[in-house]
């Protein structure tokens, strides 16, 4: 049995586990009968298509896109594609190239029989599952020999919109002892229903994600990690319209950390509650089968609503979270669920509040490489303050043991960060981590004290939100602005009309196999 | 690196405040103090450190020290340092723009607009354009509001519709036009590469296009914005850093009877 430092009783976490994951079936319950444009575009990269036409809209577009105008989404791309295979004998690349240039339709192709299609697809589909095991293998094989930085990593961000600036930054930061580099994407994209080709030097806030920039910052990474004698993650953002497209894409050039959570992405960025889970459930089930962990966004839901007071709608989330990504084949090592040290500085035993959820949130998911985001609400442009507000949140993070300390910086609120800002915060979290770094396993905390009583708190009130979760399922309770004070309808928001309803030749062979491993 | 620390120079320069010739303050009137921290792109270093200085002695700062040097990585090295400024601004000619308003209390603005417009004020805001943050309209509109400064949506007076984040603006024109808003408050936070301005002056040009643009007050705001450039890029008004709900809500008030006066 195990021992809870808090005061936490298991017994009622199990309940709320069993709860979560009567919200989360019926969520796959859902999600099981629709297809997207994004999940048929994953399915085209994943069976080789890349690049662009002459108007520079990516190949993927180009075929599912065809589907689409031609009223039958629903059957699937690997229909089409199984049959154009059959009847040309040339690989999806070459198709995709034909249908660019406006000399093939696969939608009036030959059908083929099912036994036919699979065996023409199915040289391409090996090939890239081996490219993707490779991969994690290449990954695994760094983990082996360079080994990597004790937890929690130490992520910090890089955001220049160059992305060769960017490696200056990202080995920079590598070289200061950063575990995990996370190239912020560009203002907008996570609403572009594509994704961009190549390198790119533009962005706003952030740098594309692309392929291309991808392979970039790996090969960087690489180099510094083994400089620096410690393997060196890159997270990227798997959110947004283009959810599994991305997953696929870090699949093959190695990411390590990718943001995934519709949830996030309905109440922030407005997309669509059907479309964004559908695309969640393909992206996670690549990222499990890539080795990727994932990140769940509830700590943005205390940039809108009270950390205080809505402590328990992060933890409610992270439980619904936690199911719906075992459905997609994720072990708890690899679910970076996420939560934040979000109170209002002011708040008198605000600290006390924040370790008491952290380590709850410890105890309640064991396993899992747990997010940990730092103070943004209530950064303030008071940089000598604010440097204080983080190394506050560095004490929790190491006293707690969380998985990923998200560093904040001084200028947070103000600039993406300076070179000198990160090396300040890694100074930061890295004096604090050694110069206290067993006090999680010397202090005890009193029976109804603040600790204790907190935290038995949050987890009642997030059970009582969860029986409520579970009587009105989880899209109705989005359209109540049960998360976050937000309020998102079922058929508004972005992407809706990119959702369709699987018909009688769908199939997805890549699911099959990455759940089976 | 400990020198000056325990200054031991003379400070025999003048002493009393002259409002038109004003200095930094350090712990003595005039001394000129200035801290500073700046990154160089060349490896740490004596040269390092003479440039840090020969860098402050330009920039017009006598007494250079440089207190800590760091490289952070190959060819960068960070600085801290500080210097005595030799430059003064004269403070009594300093004129800055503000909004015209007379703040008033949630309850004192929604008396005021009782009284003086007699029906509720219809405002629409969103975070537009390709922004995707919403602390800034959230802070001034939600019902909460921000640093115990209620929103507009708790005033009685206000009927506020906040759209959110990437709102474009032909939607956010759309919105205005559908509801009969009185008022537009649009939300911008991120300013790299000036995307913002070009963003306002997109939406100033719809608005000037459908014959909107005299019908509404139109208001600006977020860290990076001040009243003066909201008025040179077409805005009623502009709010910027310490800006709450009721500066808001009290100039859209104020501005409202104003306008009817001028019926």
């Amino acid at each position: 049995m195990q021992q809870s430092k808090v005061g936490l009783d298991f017994k009622k976490v199990d309940y709320a586990k069993s709860v979560a994951k009567n919200i989360a079936d019926d969520v796959q319950g859902f999600v099981e009968q629709y297809t997207t444009v994004a999940v048929e575009r994953t399915i085209c990269r994943l069976l080789g298509v890349d690049g662009v036409d002459a108007n520079g809209v990516p190949l993927p577009n180009v075929l599912v896109d065809q589907i689409k105008e031609n009223g039958v989404l629903g059957e699937g791309i690997v229909f089409f594609l199984g049959n154009a295979m059959c009847e040309l004998k040339q690989q999806p690349q070459e198709i995709a190239e034909q249908v660019a240039d406006g000399k093939l339709d696969i939608t009036k192709v030959k059908v083929y029989s099912q036994a036919e299609r699979d065996a023409a697809l199915k040289p391409i589909i090996d090939a890239n599952i081996e490219r993707i095991k490779a991969r994690r293998a290449r990954r695994e094989n760094y983990l082996k020999t360079i080994g990597e930085g004790p937890k929690p990593y130490l992520y910090v961000i890089v955001a220049t919109g160059n992305i060769y600036e960017d490696v200056v930054q990202a080995q920079a930061a590598a070289r200061q002892g950063a575990d995990v580099i996370a190239v912020i994407r560009t203002t907008g994209q996570s609403l572009l229903d594509y994704v961009p080709y190549g390198a790119t030097t533009e962005g706003f806030g952030g740098t594309f994600a692309t392929q291309e920039n991808f392979r970039i910052m790996r090969k960087a990474l690489d180099e510094v990690g083994e400089e620096v004698g410690h393997y060196v993650r890159l997270c990227n953002y798997c959110s947004g319209l283009c959810m599994p497209e991305i997953a696929a894409m870090g699949a093959l050039e190695g990411l390590d950390v990718m943001l995934n959570d519709a949830l996030y992405g309905i109440l922030f960025r407005d997309i669509n509650m059907q479309r964004t889970l559908v695309d969640q459930f393909f992206s996670r089930v690549i990222n499990a089968f890539a080795g990727v962990i994932i990140n769940t966004g509830e700590d943005n839901y205390l940039t809108t609503a009270d950390a205080y007071e809505e402590a328990h709608t992060v933890l409610a989330s992270d439980l619904i979270n936690e199911q719906l990504a075992a459905m997609a084949g994720l072990p708890e090592e690899q679910m970076g669920l996420g939560h934040a040290f979000e109170m209002d500085p002011m708040l008198e035993n605000g600290f006390l509040y924040e370790l008491a959820q952290a380590q709850m949130t410890r105890e309640i998911f064991p396993k899992a490489t747990l997010k940990y985001m730092p103070p943004t609400k209530f950064m303030t442009g008071n940089i000598f303050r604010g440097h204080i507000q983080d190394a506050m949140f560095n004490i929790i993070g190491n006293w707690t043991h969380q998985g990923i300390q998200l560093l904040g910086m001084p200028t947070e609120a103000i600039h993406t960060p300076f070179m000198s800002d990160r090396f300040l915060s890694i100074e930061n979290a890295k004096y604090i981590f050694n110069n206290m770094k067993s006090i999680g396993e010397e202090v005890e905390f009193k029976d109804g004290g603040i600790v204790k009583t907190r935290a038995a708190k949050v987890l009642n009130d997030t059970i009582a939100l969860l029986e409520k979760l579970k009587d009105e399922g989880l899209f109705n309770a989005l359209e109540k602005g049960m998360f976050a004070d937000v309020k998102r309808p079922k058929n508004g928001g972005k992407g809706l009309n990119g959702v369709a309803k699987k018909c009688s030749h769908y199939t997805n062979p890549f699911i099959a196999i990455m759940l089976k491993k | 690196m400990s020198e000056g620390l325990y200054s031991m120079e003379a400070k025999d320069y003048d002493k009393t405040l002259d409002l038109t010739k004003i200095k930094p303050y350090g712990d003595t009137m005039n001394d000129g103090k200035v801290q500073m921290s700046f990154t160089l792109p060349v490896p740490a270093g004596d040269e390092a450190i003479e440039a840090a200085k020969q860098l402050m002695l330009k920039l017009g700062f006598t007494n250079p020290l440089v207190v800590y040097s760091k490289e952070l990585t190959k060819g960068f090295t960070f600085f801290n340092c500080y210097g005595s400024c030799s430059q003064t601004v004269d403070y009594t000619q300093i004129h800055v723009p503000k909004v015209d308003s007379n703040k008033m209390s949630m309850e004192d603005c929604d008396e005021y607009i009782r009284k003086n417009i007699g029906r509720k004020i219809t405002v629409v805001g969103a975070s537009t354009g390709t922004d995707a943050h919403t602390v800034g309209i959230d802070a001034i509109m939600n019902m909460k509001g921000y640093a115990g400064h209620y929103g507009i949506e708790r005033y009685e007076m206000f009927d506020a519709l906040n759209m959110g984040s990437q709102v474009l603006n032909e939607d956010f024109i759309a919105k205005a036009v559908e509801m009969k808003a009185d008022a537009l408050l649009v939300s911008q936070t991120v300013t790299q590469k000036d995307v913002h301005i070009q963003n306002m002056t997109n939406l100033v040009e719809l608005l000037e296009a459908e014959g909107l643009r005299d019908k509404v007050i139109l208001i600006c705001g977020g860290p990076r914005i001040t009243h003066e450039l909201a008025k040179e890029l077409g805005f009623d008004a502009g709010f910027g850093m310490n800006t709450y709900a009721d500066d808001v809500a009290s100039f859209i008030a104020e501005e409202m009877n104003r306008r009817k006066g001028n019926k």
